[in-house]
């Protein structure tokens, strides 16, 4: 194959934070390859998290962490509703259990006011019980924190890629890089899908983000340590307990268990966190969904009576140290973007913002708005429209016309995966029981990565 | 628009309930069907037996769904498909979605019969990685009856449910090997003489056993299997999840649900605690013959055109019936008339595991009713009502004799 002619920046991955730095790289004007190894994007630590947009009001003080989560967090605000992304400012209530819990309050409200987050209110239990009438009479006190939000974890990520594509970027998925040389001032990348010329390279390998370095400069200086975290998710019906995010007091290791609804009107109670080797393995353990249910229950009683219809695991790219690991290297044109760990949702716009400054490129305003489909409960969703095509996936209401558009979008859905994430087919409380032939029958041909194994002989 | 009875789901239950309406002339049907063809899931089935009960002849599942709505559509109901009921609304009232958007349909009355789906695995609680390839039954049944298509070619079979074996029969039509059938319970949870089907096609049976996870990562490569002898792994490219049927109930949101049956709480004329809504069918329990259900279907029809004449007692004066055993999982209906056309003239119940004992019916200090049972979690037992009730209470227990 012959060497495509330059690039002024190669992305290595396209998670969150590769596709927030996509946008931001091709809408100040660079021409921009993003280089996934997945069939889709969001295939790493982005394919499954808890979908607060925080505040950073418990992220380390002064931090690069606490800044990035502050300038994405205000930049998400400032363009979901032109990229026609959901927002739930729900608000969390940071809740204390017992008397240890308690006493540990008073640093926290004080560390959240120096973060910047100054619109924290205090609460005694009545006042906890009158907000959030569901919740356990054990709760003792607490805080609200009202600018924690809910989106939609995976229609932001695809809007940062859409906008990069409308700003003249390239993405190429099954795409994984597996050498690297820099030549003359430029670097040779070798990839699943052929070769790759480019100034500068940008890792945003996420979970494999060590591994990656290595490929690029022969060390890494840090090294992923996943962590693991499951969660459970309620059916609808179990939304309507829920008014804020509800959140513990952290520890130092863990933001601990959360429990809030989703952008789509279910409620979910997660994640853990659980050191481990693996960068793949995303295993449910039926125990811990158990105690997970039971940890739920121990929040809000009423959902002991509700039914849990799915469960799923995200993997965090921790690295031995607790903040971001971003560093750039101009003489060689590579930035690191590494172990963003717990925070790369709300952080990925803040991040891409960072990143350009360090390489010096200034921004500028975006040209193209795409349209993102409206996924969150709150709607309006298409299914509400005329001319949808029909009803597809009865338990999440996804339309014939949806799932077209998915298949044909800048950036194409080419694995149920990829498709579950951009239009949530087949992800209610029927898990396929119902649409799956229809599905198989609409996407037929279309994915890189088939739903079915062949055709039935005979009949 | 309007209609005089909307009826929600056109399978064995909602088809019956439309032909047997037309035919006492209540009034106007129309049927809602959110999928592209009327039948439920029988037009899934490529298998028998369907219709001896309806039709007095073995039919197909596709050629028994295609009858039911034949019979509905001659009596004059009209069959909107490719419609999903989204929200009941009071009056009754019922938002519906179609191609064309959200519009409204008003009623006098509203039958549910939206039947019932399979559990998820987390519901059944299977860990491991969620590969490509795990799917339930009704997914299997669309793939190859509808689509000509075979989501894997060796998959493990969970469960020894009827439809496990129904399951069987269409992976060997699809040219399918299942490599084992895993059941969690001590013993094969269909009837005979379903329980020699895995035998005779060769398929490994394995009791007490359970899927402790599935492993791969872009498709199903295999799984860890539990059971008397520990730990053991499988190779395999599908897992299909069969039957622990539940009631497809989502419309009502979470109100008047009983977490027993998990269906809709219902009256002995099969009346929804909300005004104007019924209900029959899989919906009302998991999970009954399609000639039970369509049985049903015809008996909420009378229970129908009773209340649109105003025939039907008062709501308020039904007698509750509470479960206190945990033998029972669940019992139908929940509240009791001993009177009035259109009843469900029995209590119909299931336990959860094997039993020998002695059910009695209690209302404050006296047993009424009170009968020796041997019964098994398959088997569905009915329980004939005494004629004259105590505006008490009643209470079902079940003590296990030796
Ligand atoms: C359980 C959990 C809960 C969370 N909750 C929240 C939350 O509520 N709010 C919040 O803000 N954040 C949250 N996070 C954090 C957030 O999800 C992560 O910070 C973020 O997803 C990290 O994204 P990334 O783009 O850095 O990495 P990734 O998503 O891992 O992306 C890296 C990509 O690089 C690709 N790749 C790897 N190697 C190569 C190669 N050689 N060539 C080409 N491509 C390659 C991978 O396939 C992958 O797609 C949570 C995370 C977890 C796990
Ligand atoms: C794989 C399998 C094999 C079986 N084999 C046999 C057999 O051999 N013999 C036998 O007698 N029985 C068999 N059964 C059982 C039989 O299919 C059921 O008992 C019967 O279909 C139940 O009828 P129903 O009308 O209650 O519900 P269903 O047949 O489930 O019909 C419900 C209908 O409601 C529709 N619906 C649901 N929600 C909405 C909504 N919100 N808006 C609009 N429409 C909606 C659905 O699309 C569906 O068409 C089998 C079941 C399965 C799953």
């Amino acid at each position: 194959m012959a060497e495509v002619a330059g690039y002024d920046v190669a992305i290595v991955g396209a998670g969150i934070v590769g596709c927030a730095l996509a946008r931001r790289f091709a809408i100040d004007g660079a021409r921009v390859v993003l280089l996934e190894k997945a069939h889709d994007v969001l295939d790493g630590a982005s394919k499954g998290n808890s979908a607060i947009l925080h505040t950073g009001f418990d992220a380390p003080e002064g931090s690069l962490e606490l800044d990035c989560i502050r300038a994405g967090h205000a930049e998400y605000l400032d363009i979901h509703q032109r990229l026609n992304l959901p927002l739930d400012r729900c608000g969390a209530l940071v809740l204390a259990w017992d008397a240890g819990q308690e006493a540990a309050l008073p640093d926290l409200m004080a560390q959240a006011r120096r973060n910047g987050v100054e619109d924290i209110e205090p609460m005694d239990r009545a006042a906890l019980l009158a907000a959030e009438p569901a919740l356990a009479p054990g709760v003792r006190a607490g805080f609200r924190v009202p600018r924690e939000a809910l989106i939609d974890p995976w229609s932001a990520a695809h809007a940062y890629l859409y906008q990069a594509i409308a700003h003249g970027a390239e993405l190429r998925c099954r795409a994984e890089l597996t050498r690297a040389e820099r030549r003359g001032g430029r670097w040779h990348l070798t990839t699943a899908a052929g070769p790759v010329e480019a100034g500068l390279v940008v890792n945003a390998a996420g979970l494999w983000g060590d591994h990656v370095e290595r490929l690029l400069t022969g060390e890494s200086f840090f090294r992923i340590r996943p962590r693991k975290g499951q969660f459970i998710v309620y059916d609808k019906p179990a939304a309507g307990l829920a008014r804020h995010i509800l959140l513990p007091v952290p520890t130092k290791i863990t933001k601990g268990i959360v429990v809030c609804r989703t952008a789509f009107g279910n409620l979910l109670v997660g994640p853990t966190a659980e050191e481990q080797e693996d960068r793949e393995d995303a295993s449910l353990s039926p125990d811990t969904l158990r105690n997970l249910r039971e940890t739920g229950e121990s929040i809000l009683p009423g959902l002991a009576a509700q039914e849990v219809t799915a469960a799923y695991a995200g993997l965090r790219p921790a690295t031995e140290d607790k903040g971001y690991r971003i560093r750039a290297d101009l003489a060689r044109g590579l930035v690191t973007v590494g172990g963003i760990r717990s925070t790369g949702l709300s952080a990925a716009l803040g991040i891409a913002r960072h990143v350009a400054g360090l390489v010096g490129r200034a921004p500028r305003e975006p040209q193209h708005w795409p349209q993102m489909p409206m996924l969150a409960q709150a709607g309006p969703r298409d299914w509400q429209a005329a001319g949808n095509g029909g009803i597809l996936c009865h338990c999440e209401l996804v339309t014939r016309r949806e799932i077209e558009a998915a298949l044909n979008a800048p950036a194409p859905a080419r694995s149920i995966a990829g498709l579950k994430r951009r239009t949530r087919v087949t992800m209610g409380r029927c898990q396929g029981f119902g649409c799956t032939a229809a599905l198989a029958k609409l996407t037929e041909a279309r994915f890189t990565q088939p739903m079915t194994c062949g055709d039935k002989d005979g009949d | 628009m309007e209609t005089d009875i909307a009826i929600i789901g056109a399978g064995p239950a909602g088809l019956a309930a439309a032909a047997e309406l037309g035919r006492l002339g209540a009034g106007r049907v129309t049927v809602i069907e959110r999928e592209p063809v009327p039948g439920g899931i029988p037009r899934h089935c490529g298998h028998s037996p369907f219709g001896m009960r309806e039709f007095h002849r073995i039919l197909g599942g596709q050629a028994y769904a295609a009858r039911l709505a034949a019979a509905a559509e001659a009596t004059g109901a009209s069959i909107l498909c490719n419609t999903t009921a989204t929200a009941l609304q009071d009056g009754p009232a019922l938002e519906l979605t179609g191609p064309e958007g959200v519009f409204h349909l008003q009623a006098r009355a509203v039958l549910l019969a939206t039947g019932t789906r399979e559990s998820s695995r987390v519901q059944r609680l299977i860990g491991g990685q969620k590969p490509g390839g795990v799917i339930p039954t009704g997914a299997l049944q669309g793939l190859v009856h509808l689509n000509h298509q075979i989501p894997f070619c060796r998959p493990v079979i969970l469960g020894t449910e009827l439809v496990s074996f129904s399951a069987l029969l269409t992976c060997r039509q699809a040219g399918i090997r299942p490599v084992a059938m895993i059941e969690p319970g001590p013993r094969i949870l269909a009837r005979r003489p379903s329980g020699l089907l895995p035998r005779l096609l060769g398929v490994p049976l394995h009791l007490k056993t359970e899927i402790a996870a599935i492993h791969g990562r872009e498709r199903v490569s295999g799984v860890t299997l539990a059971g008397p002898q520990g730990k053991t792994h499988l190779d395999c490219d599908g897992v299909l999840l069969t039957g622990s049927f539940r009631s497809e109930a989502a419309l009502l949101a979470g109100e008047g649900v009983d977490p027993h049956s998990t269906g809709p709480i219902i009256d002995s004329f099969g009346r929804c605690a909300r005004p104007g809504y019924f209900a029959a069918g899989n919906l009302l329990r998991p999970v009954e013959t399609a000639g039970a259900c369509w049985s049903e279907g015809r008996r909420a029809a009378h229970a129908i055109h009773a209340a649109l004449r105003g025939d039907l007692p008062d709501p308020s004066h039904g007698v509750p019936l509470t479960i206190r055993s945990d033998l029972i999982r669940y019992a139908l209906p929940q509240v009791i008339f001993t009177d009035g056309p259109g009843r469900h003239g029995q209590i119909q119940l299931r336990v959860t595991r094997p039993v020998h004992g002695i059910l009695s019916l209690h209302q404050g200090p006296m047993v009424i009713a009170s009968h020796r049972i041997n019964a098994l979690p398959e088997r569905r037992i009915t329980m004939p009502l005494p004629k004259n009730l105590l505006p008490d209470p009643l209470i079902l227990t079940l003590e296990e004799t030796a």
